[in-house]
């Protein structure tokens, strides 16, 4: 079943004198479970793409059914409910809330669910979620007093904290040295593969998006390319053969095998 | 999200940045303690006033005599000799629920005694006026009724022509003093008064006879005042319109005419003194309300600084699903915050203050709950007023803007 169909996208971006064109027709169906990667030089249409899956913007024209419902003419409060249920977001810049614990980052999409749920059942689902991406010793840092990984691991935590159908990766490695890559994209895969949540990762780096198992590529505001990887990198075997960092080794004194699948 | 789980969202957001915080909140609690220290002078002075002329007796009533006009020249108050002894004696005899009344006729002159000498006002009055004014003697005694029938030549000295003429606190009593040609003997002298509510100086006069005054001093036959107290404070405004219509039925004045004769009553003389300090009152709590729009001011400022420089937690709490109203409410409710913590602040500042000032410039203050309450309510105003704006302005930014902002 396709989680995610979109039918014909166009987005065009009213400049006053000019039009841009960032998305003409973009037709593509993701099945629940795929690990797809969207890639293409930047002003290839892909962000804007996101954007528009991300349920942050609304095509211009074009039809985008997101778990069986149309939200592409649904109200800017009715994209809230859908972006804060359906999708996790992880950015290129984490973007945690600065002087606030990891715990209060992670717990920040149930304070918008609109279930009224109760402060201890949040603190409980937010340390599970944590613990989930092996941060349950730094519950109670703030973002600066944790490493770039560790930043994005809390976001990765925070983007799974309402259990969304998919998560939505804009350049997560973006920031971080190719070893602490690897290890983020350890988490997506294992997210992808146990607990079966549908991955979209943009990047233009090729070699990072060879850790999905489908990559669609974008050029002038259209698919150019839509194939399986040919030989997918596995980050799990990746960082059982790189040699232990000794930079990184006080950072890491607490060995921080990813659990997951909680 | 509810009500609570946005105060608390909030409350940490301004935790964050302790020291902004702080520093708003204070051009809030300025504001606010501004207001009920100004306030609470202003009506402490007016409480002052009130209880300065209770002491002076509120149920007492002047009357003075009125303009004298001829050949359409009017000369003024205090110019007409209509009023007479007579008029005194109908106003005892037939008005009800009064009490004391004294006749008097003044005039200035230089005293003499010794080497030494001083020009002074004189009040020729009669034996009541020490009942109607709860003024004693501090040396001797006053004048007598026999006095006042013989226009004899005695004088009560008040206690700025003794110090003048005898030396400070001494008894001069049975010494003869000099006015103009006149040898007088002094009989006694007054306790100190102190300054008037208009701020003259009450002991520096001589009372003396008023007849004596008309007959020796100065040779006339009318008075020019009539000093009148009512049994109580609340008869004084109904004793006070009957001395004046018996006053018109004395003098012959029909309809028409003017009255020849003015009467007061210091409930009068002090609602004119409360009006000033009440105007006195709007003008400090109007400077110190500036000071209040000024914190609101600056409330603003920091919440538009706090949106722009919060744009991307705007954008990732969109992102993550909050909906125009929760951003909205959240930085309002931030402001409202600022507003009404600041402003308890103030209140708590505003009221220790006023202490202050009572215990240690000894500057009555009275502070008055309807200030506290103005002050607070207005304080909640400034924040639902100025945090309207900026989380207005956050509530419509754009998610994807937002989040790439720098």
């Amino acid at each position: 079943m396709a989680v995610i169909s979109t039918r014909d996208l166009t987005k065009t971006y009213d400049l006053g004198e000019v039009k841009v064109r960032a998305l003409r027709g973009v037709s593509v169906d993701i099945e629940a479970g795929e690990f797809v990667s969207v890639t293409g030089p930047s002003g290839s249409g892909k962000s804007t793409f996101m954007h528009i899956l991300g349920c942050l913007d609304r095509p211009t024209a074009g039809h985008y059914v997101l778990a069986d419902k149309d939200v592409s003419k649904m109200s800017k409060d009715e994209l809230a409910v859908i972006r804060n249920s359906k999708i996790g977001f992880v950015f290129q810049g984490f973007n945690l809330l600065t002087r606030t614990s990891a715990l209060d980052n992670v717990e920040l999409p149930l304070l918008y669910n609109g279930n009224g749920m109760r402060a201890s059942e949040r603190h409980r689902r937010s340390e599970a979620a944590l613990a989930s991406v092996g941060l349950a010793d730094r519950a109670h840092h703030h973002p600066n007093q944790l490493s770039g990984g560790q930043q994005q691991r809390v976001a990765i935590a925070r983007a799974l904290i309402n259990e969304p159908s998919i998560v939505l990766a804009d350049e997560p490695t973006g920031n971080l040295d190719s070893r602490t890559s690897v290890e983020v994209m350890d988490i997506f895969q294992t997210l992808n593969s146990e607990r079966g949540i549908t991955i979209l990762l943009i990047t233009h780096e090729r070699d990072i998006a060879e850790y999905g198992s489908r990559i669609i590529g974008f050029r002038d505001g259209k698919i150019t390319a839509d194939h399986a990887t040919g030989t997918r990198r596995i980050a799990r075997d990746e960082m059982a053969a790189l040699p232990p960092d000794v930079d990184l080794e006080l950072d890491r004194e607490s060995p921080e095998p990813v659990k997951t699948g909680a | 999200m509810s009500l609570f789980m946005i105060l608390r969202v909030a409350i940490k957001a301004l935790g964050r940045n302790k020291m902004r915080t702080s520093l708003t909140m204070l051009g809030m609690i300025i504001g606010v303690a501004a207001v009920i220290t100004m306030v609470a002078l202003g009506s402490g002075a007016q409480q002052s006033i009130e209880d300065q002329i209770k002491s002076a007796g509120t149920n007492m009533i002047t009357v003075s005599a009125g303009n004298w006009s001829s050949g359409g020249v009017r000369r003024g108050w205090g110019s007409a000799t209509t009023l007479s002894v007579d008029d005194a004696r109908a106003i005892r005899e037939q008005v009800p629920g009064v009490q004391y009344v004294a006749a008097g006729t003044n005039t200035r002159t230089q005293v003499v005694f010794g080497n030494q000498n001083w020009s002074t006002r004189v009040q020729g009055t009669d034996v009541d006026l020490p009942l109607i004014r709860f003024w004693p003697t501090e040396f001797g005694t006053f004048f007598s009724e026999t006095d006042v029938a013989a226009a004899a030549k005695v004088a009560v000295l008040g206690t700025i022509v003794r110090d003048t003429l005898f030396g400070e606190g001494a008894d001069p009593v049975g010494q003869t003093i000099r006015l103009g040609k006149h040898p007088f003997k002094v009989i006694g002298v007054m306790a100190v008064k102190g300054p008037g509510s208009f701020g003259e100086d009450q002991d520096d006069t001589i009372f003396m006879p008023y007849t004596t005054v008309q007959k020796k001093l100065r040779g006339i036959r009318y008075i020019q005042s009539i000093t009148v107290s009512a049994f109580s404070a609340p008869e004084t405004i109904a004793v006070s319109e009957e001395i004046a219509a018996l006053l018109r039925v004395q003098h012959e004045l029909i309809p028409g005419d003017e009255d020849d004769f003015r009467v007061r009553t210091l409930e009068e003389m002090a609602s004119v003194r409360s009006e000033t300090t009440r105007t006195m009152t709007s003008l400090l709590a109007s400077i110190a309300g500036v000071s209040l729009l000024v914190g609101g001011i600056g409330i603003m400022n920091i919440m538009l600084v706090s949106v722009t420089e919060r744009t991307r937690e705007i954008g990732l709490r969109m992102a993550v699903g909050a909906k125009g109203k929760d951003v909205l409410f959240q930085f309002l409710v931030e402001a409202m915050v600022l507003s009404l913590f600041g402003g308890s602040i103030g209140i708590g500042l505003g009221v220790g203050l006023s202490r202050g000032i009572t215990q240690f410039l000894e500057w009555p203050t009275t502070v008055s709950p309807d200030a506290v309450v103005v002050a607070f309510g207005f304080a909640a105003i400034t924040g639902i007023f100025f945090g309207f704006y900026p989380a207005r302005k956050a509530a419509s930014l754009d998610p994807i803007e937002s989040l790439r902002f720098e």
